[in-house]
């Protein structure tokens, strides 16, 4: 890329932006705070709708916790919350799965996809390459729009008399194909099926533009080589959803085909209601690997930016260069390209071809390697660090810590010997509630309380953030450590009551304890949420350009930086993100925009 | 009435806990800014030791707690081999991630920021790039390996002896044909079902249908030390027979027929004794989400002796005999008639 280019480019954004200071007066709230193309604005747009679903999302865990938990108590408040599908304080059935699948579809799609790429890729990417904005930042307001619609009619879904979809977040035809397999799967699953196929929309604009944001828009001198490993970790997320969400978009097409116009893409020989179905030839697996096409990047565009964020956190406070900065790179690829040809390993047991099943234990164990690398190397990172325990420290340490002890109960599951027995039962919740559910929201909670001074300005209360971290922590391992004994005890999930089994009705006492534990954390949750928003308002106010000493370009921005982000020229980068050293003037690190002194070499 | 105490009660410790989180913040900015940051960084340095070692004493207690709620011994074979291999996984993850949890708390708690102390600047060696990625990577084909050999011998073809027998999921219930005398199941088809009348969709055109037994209680019966083929199908929506004590799991596709095979090993009534407990029953269980009735989609197996298997078998009545209790004479005729030609 030429630098004439670049700064051109550059000029042509700045003069952008003079015009935009010019009419600034006129710009009105709508333009300004709502149909926003400011990346600022569009990530705490992504941030704040994607806190509102974990508070819904989590919320129905609990609903759900309860029946798991006291299965025979009712619970007279439940029924104000959901009406008649807690009739007298008791969930039911029905509704029970319908929670689950909601909760399943919030979290992953609507909270950890849009609310965590969707916040850090717009809040990051511009500042930390160094560009005024988005490449497209109409396209970008149309992302978080088509968000919205999706998260709208996904809302509706939850108040229709049938319910919402209630086939579990995969939603497996024929189950979710026929109106009288389950009440969810009338209007609640057509209602799904749009508000996803609006989603991946979304998901594609957003994607498109970080990726081209990153390689068209990076300031001078920020080569590929030079840029933060969020921004990394970021690209690779975008790649990831742009080449798998087109996929899952198919599967769900077809299974509107057959769902409403009689098509037999997976549906086969089938008798209900009373009657025998028209469809033959049709294959139920087909839709699973569609599916997990998708599904299986997906959890990788859930771990990405938390692994990025993380590098980032640790690295800036134990005040040392990130450990291996090409390894992290090379890890990166690494996973990313693996991510693509490891999705049957959720379909051991599906009727797949075994030997296709002995394959993909092969490819799946291989991403073990560079999971394993990018521990040693966060470890390595912290090893004669500097360490200063603030709350995104904090988490960016758990992160690690959940990431490995998920990340090994993989190595179970993505053996196909050990997954016949395992595959369905508790222990796969646990596995990935660890890995992907909480050691992905450490990343994200990391990066939110190391972000939150550059996003409005202030910090968040350090002592409502430790006790967030100690209590979500210690409730993590508490809840799904005990799971995945349950798991290799054969119990299923997705069971209403487990009450009538003889194999499995002895864990009670434990769902009973689990529960409690779940609730605690909700709450614990809540009080971030409040710690969020009264910190917007009433936090600690930043005083200084660059609070944490951190080299990277977002905060050689003004405090509480303008549309355009930097107020004169964007700054030239000099040197690789990670230098944290002497600075030579008693300081203990130096901004990539410093030129390199006299004899030194570049990283 | 209740509920809003409790809910009231939480926003009150909410208030409490903000305001405890704000006053820390004043008493900050009074008592002086780095001199409390040192401070609460050494307490959190020593928390997160007490959290290692709490955590420690935790996981002791809970497999204490869980040990004994686990499975009894695998019922089958295959199951033992499920078993020892889950034992290594678990040795070699269980060195992993204790060595590396207790490495992680460590460097946090020794490389706590200090005046004293300055980072040193590290930023890669080839050599320890190199060392995590084949070391990791052998482990992984050790476990692939062992892994692979396991699932070939899950999944290879049923032994010729083995007894077939057919289980079908429907909302919300297992049904289970048994060959009969010939051996032999016959056809069926999915446009034959009836829920009163076929409800398998048997076809009377096949004679091998005329003895066939179905157990519409989900009762599986098998022959200890005898292999069996389960011939797995679905009526509608996609279910998984799940044999936690033989440590097997198999999907029932509507369309496809997926397959299953073991050699039980230990009767239902030498595991009552096994396992102390009289009610002691194997349990087949739905795992694959199939709608509002899942959790209740229950069957068992009976694995018994030869004898007894027998006696159970001669009490049995075909599926035909049971609908059409004054046609049963008609019955084998038709099978006389039409053996010779599918048996060629």
């Amino acid at each position: 890329m030429s630098h004439e280019a670049i700064t051109l480019e550059g000029q042509h954004v700045a003069q952008g932006v003079d015009h935009h200071d010019h009419e600034h007066h006129e710009q009105h709230f709508i333009w300004k705070y709502i149909f926003s193309q400011d990346h600022k604005i569009i990530s705490k747009q992504f941030i704040i709708t994607g806190i509102i679903w974990a508070i819904i999302g989590a919320l129905m865990s609990v609903f759900f916790r309860l029946q798991l938990g006291f299965p025979d108590s009712t619970f007279p408040i439940m029924e104000k919350f959901l009406g008649d599908w807690a009739k007298g304080g008791k969930l039911q059935p029905e509704f029970y799965y319908a929670l689950v699948t909601m909760h399943g579809t919030i979290l992953v799609f609507f909270v950890l996809t849009a609310g965590l790429s969707g916040t850090f890729a717009n809040l990051l990417i511009p500042l930390q390459v160094g560009a005024r904005d988005m490449a497209s930042p109409f396209m970008n307001m149309l992302s978080y729009w088509f968000f919205f619609v999706s998260s709208i009619l996904m809302f509706v879904s939850l108040f229709i008399e049938t319910g919402p979809a209630s086939g579990g977040w995969t939603t497996y035809p024929p189950l979710s194909a026929l109106k009288e397999a389950s009440l969810g799967s009338g209007l609640g699953m057509d209602l799904w099926l749009l508000s996803m196929a609006l989603f991946v929309v979304s998901s594609l604009l957003g994607g498109l533009n970080y990726i081209s944001t990153i390689l068209n828009m990076r300031t001078k001198g920020m080569t590929m080589t030079r840029m933060p490993l969020t921004i990394w970790a970021l690209f690779f997320t975008a790649v990831l959803g742009v080449l798998s969400f087109p996929v899952l978009f198919s599967g769900f097409v077809l299974l509107i085909f057959d769902r409403n116009f009689g098509t037999s893409f997976y549906l086969s020989e089938i008798f209900i209601g009373g009657k025998a179905l028209p469809h033959i030839g049709g294959s139920a697996i087909l839709y699973q690997h569609l599916f997990w096409f998708l599904g299986h990047p997906e959890v990788y565009i859930i771990m990405l930016p938390g692994m990025g964020m993380a590098s980032e956190v640790l690295s800036t406070h134990s005040r040392k260069p990130i450990f291996g900065y090409f390894a992290m790179i090379i890890s990166l690829i690494g996973i990313t390209l693996l991510a693509f040809l490891v999705w049957a390993h959720h379909m051991f047991v599906s009727g797949m071809s075994p030997f296709l099943g002995s394959i993909f234990v092969l490819l799946t164990l291989l991403i073990a390697v560079p999971s394993a690398v990018k521990v040693f190397n966060w470890l390595t990172t912290m090893w004669r660090g500097n360490i200063r325990f603030n709350p995104p420290m904090l988490f960016a340490i758990g992160f690690v810590s959940l990431f490995i002890s998920g990340g090994l109960t993989g190595l179970f599951l993505g053996n196909s010997a050990i997954d016949i027995h395992l595959h369905d039962t508790y222990f796969v919740v646990a596995h990935f509630h660890i890995v992907m559910g909480v050691s992905a929201f450490f990343g994200m909670f990391a990066g939110i309380y190391h972000w939150f001074p550059k996003m409005f300005g202030r910090f968040m209360n350090n002592t409502l953030g430790y006790i967030h971290f100690f209590i979500t922590f210690a409730g993590a391992y508490l809840i799904f450590w005990p799971m995945h004994y349950e798991g290799i005890a054969g119990m299923p999930r997705r069971y209403y009551d487990y009450s009538a089994w003889e194999s499995f009705k002895h864990f009670q006492s434990l769902n009973s304890f689990i529960s409690i534990v779940a609730m605690v954390v909700f709450f614990t949750q809540l009080l971030f949420v409040v710690n969020f928003f009264a910190s917007i308002f009433k936090g600690r106010k930043v005083t200084t350009m660059n609070p944490w000493g951190s080299t990277t370009l977002e905060w050689t921005t003004p405090i509480n930086p303008g549309h355009g982000n930097w107020v004169g020229e964007i700054p030239e980068v000099h040197r690789w993100p990670y230098d944290y050293k002497d600075d030579g003037h008693g300081g203990d690190f130096i901004s990539q925009t410093t030129p390199l002194r006299p004899g030194e070499e570049s990283h | 009435m209740s509920g809003f105490i409790t809910i009231f009660l939480i926003i009150l410790v909410f208030i409490i806990v903000y305001q405890i989180g704000k006053a820390s913040e004043y008493a900050a900015s009074i008592q002086g800014q780095e001199k409390v940051k040192e401070r609460t960084n050494r307490v959190i340095a020593w928390l997160l030791v007490a959290f290692f070692f709490l955590g420690l004493y935790g996981i002791y207690q809970c497999h204490m707690a869980l040990i004994g709620r686990m499975l009894p011994v695998a019922a089958c074979d295959n199951g033992r081999a499920f078993d020892s291999m889950l034992v290594v996984t678990l040795y070699v993850t269980g060195a992993v991630f204790f060595a590396t949890q207790a490495i992680l708390f460590w460097f946090a708690f020794r490389y706590q920021s200090s005046e004293k102390r300055t980072s040193f600047y590290f930023p890669h060696s080839n050599k320890l790039e190199i060392l995590w990625t084949t070391v990791p990577a052998i482990a992984m084909a050790i476990l692939v390996a062992i892994g692979l050999k396991n699932w070939s011998a899950v999944t290879s073809e049923a032994p010729a002896n083995a007894t077939v027998v057919e289980v079908v999921g429907k909302q919300f219930n297992w049904l289970v044909r048994y060959p009969g005398k010939d051996n032999e199941l016959g056809k069926r088809d999915f446009r034959k079902i009836d829920d009163a009348k076929n409800i398998l969709g048997l076809d009377w055109t096949d004679p091998h249908n005329n003895d066939d037994i179905i157990a519409q209680n989900g009762e599986l019966h098998v022959v200890v030390g005898k292999p069996v083929k389960l011939l797995i199908g679905s009526r509608d929506v996609i279910h998984d027979v799940g044999l936690a004590h033989f440590r097997l799991k198999m999907d029932a596709v509507p369309g496809i027929t997926t397959t299953l095979w073991f050699t039980p090993t230990i009767t239902t009534d030498s595991m009552k004794q096994i396992t102390h407990n009289p009610d002691f029953v194997y349990e087949i269980s739905c795992d694959q989400m199939c709608g509002k009735g899942h959790y209740s989609m229950r069957g068992t197996i009976i694995v018994q002796t030869q004898a007894d298997y027998d006696a159970w078998m001669a009490s049995q009545k075909s599926y035909y005999a049971t609908m059409n209790p004054e046609a049963a004479p008609a019955a084998p005729a038709v099978k006389a008639d039409s053996a010779k030609v599918v048996m060629k």
